[in-house]
């Protein structure tokens, strides 16, 4: 017996990466801010480009509070999402091709969302994980750390819960 | 007294290029309280399936309408940052309408201002979301001093 080739890894990649731009490229208010996604293997690290629009306080000057909710609250649904589209896309014979910006799998919905600001968010380049908790079949809980120049000196933390979007016979729900 | 701090507070909110970039108005800013409108715009969608306004920017505008309401109030810090906000969304806001935030400075201690701030959308009856908040309270050059937080005294300066 021998195990059938495993894919050439530029196919792998290629079905990982354009499953990701569809899922993040699709939503406008990530775009406007200028939030993009790394992703080694299933981990994604959200990155946010500095720039003078996101400033909230022109004196110091530090990034806008809203917008740092805002990095978190992107990157704890984006990381959602894409365990979902990754579960369905590795295992579950979902077509990543049928992962466009008009067939996009329907987003978790933000129920609560509690932020810690830790320092303030100096004018430059932040990144964010985000860990799921817990991931039901209804809720799910996940947490998000965000920092600039230091992976050990967050300047801001967060917890959220959120309602998955409904399994819809067929499709990706 | 109170009318200057209302004007520093409304100042410091338009000089905000955060704040400009989402097109945010203020409607009202005084004695603790602050309304402020950010108008639908497609940029801003976080779901493209139903065109629903992302949460991010809702906390944007809930964020800043607290960080008014805590400079416009009676006993007002000269400087205040976010320590922790919790926002709840109770139902998604309906896509094509102005937004708008309420948000009350309830409670001021020496160190720590309250506020709770809902945002509602145009005609809705009942708020869409809700939050509450902690920020820092500084009381400016006289009291401690800089630490260093997200929000400076105001440049602008009493004429």
């Amino acid at each position: 017996m021998s195990r059938p080739r495993p894919e050439p890894v530029q196919v792998i990649k290629q079905r990982r990466d354009s499953a990701l731009r569809a899922l993040t490229q699709g939503i406008p208010y990530v775009s406007f801010l200028g939030i993009s996604f790394d992703r080694r293997g299933d981990e994604l690290t959200a990155v946010l480009r500095f720039d003078e629009k996101l400033i909230g306080n022109p004196f110091l000057p530090a990034i806008h509070g809203g917008v740092t909710s805002a990095f978190l609250e992107t990157a704890a649904i984006v990381e959602l999402s894409w365990s979902i589209l990754w579960e369905e896309m590795e295992h579950g014979g979902l077509d990543p091709k049928a992962v466009d910006a008009a067939n996009l799998p329907q987003l978790p919905k933000t129920i609560d969302f509690t932020v810690d600001y830790l320092r303030p968010g100096l004018p430059r380049d932040a990144y964010a994980r985000a860990r799921l908790n817990r991931s039901g079949r209804r809720y799910a809980s996940v947490h998000v750390e965000a920092w600039q120049d230091n992976r050990s000196r967050l300047f801001a933390q967060a917890t959220g819960h959120f309602l998955m979007p409904e399994k819809t016979p067929g499709g990706h729900g | 007294m109170t009318a200057d701090k209302a004007r520093i507070a409304r100042q410091f909110i338009e000089a905000i290029p955060h704040a400009k970039a989402l097109g945010m108005r203020i409607e009202h800013v005084g004695d603790g309280e602050a309304i402020i409108a950010m108008d639908y715009d497609p940029r801003f969608i976080g779901d493209p399936a139903t065109g629903v306004i992302h949460g991010g920017a809702v906390s944007a505008l809930m964020d800043t309408a607290s960080g008014a309401a805590v400079m416009s109030h009676p006993v007002a810090p000269a400087i205040t940052a976010t320590i922790d906000l919790r926002i709840d969304y109770m139902r998604p806001a309906t896509p094509g309408r102005r937004i708008i935030a309420r948000a009350e400075c309830y409670e001021m201690t020496r160190t720590v201002a309250f506020v709770r701030v809902t945002a509602t959308d145009e005609g809705g009856a009942r708020p869409f979301a809700t939050a509450a908040g902690a920020f820092t309270v500084e009381r400016g050059p006289a009291d401690s001093g800089d630490k260093g937080d997200r929000r400076a005294e105001p440049a602008g300066t009493p004429a």
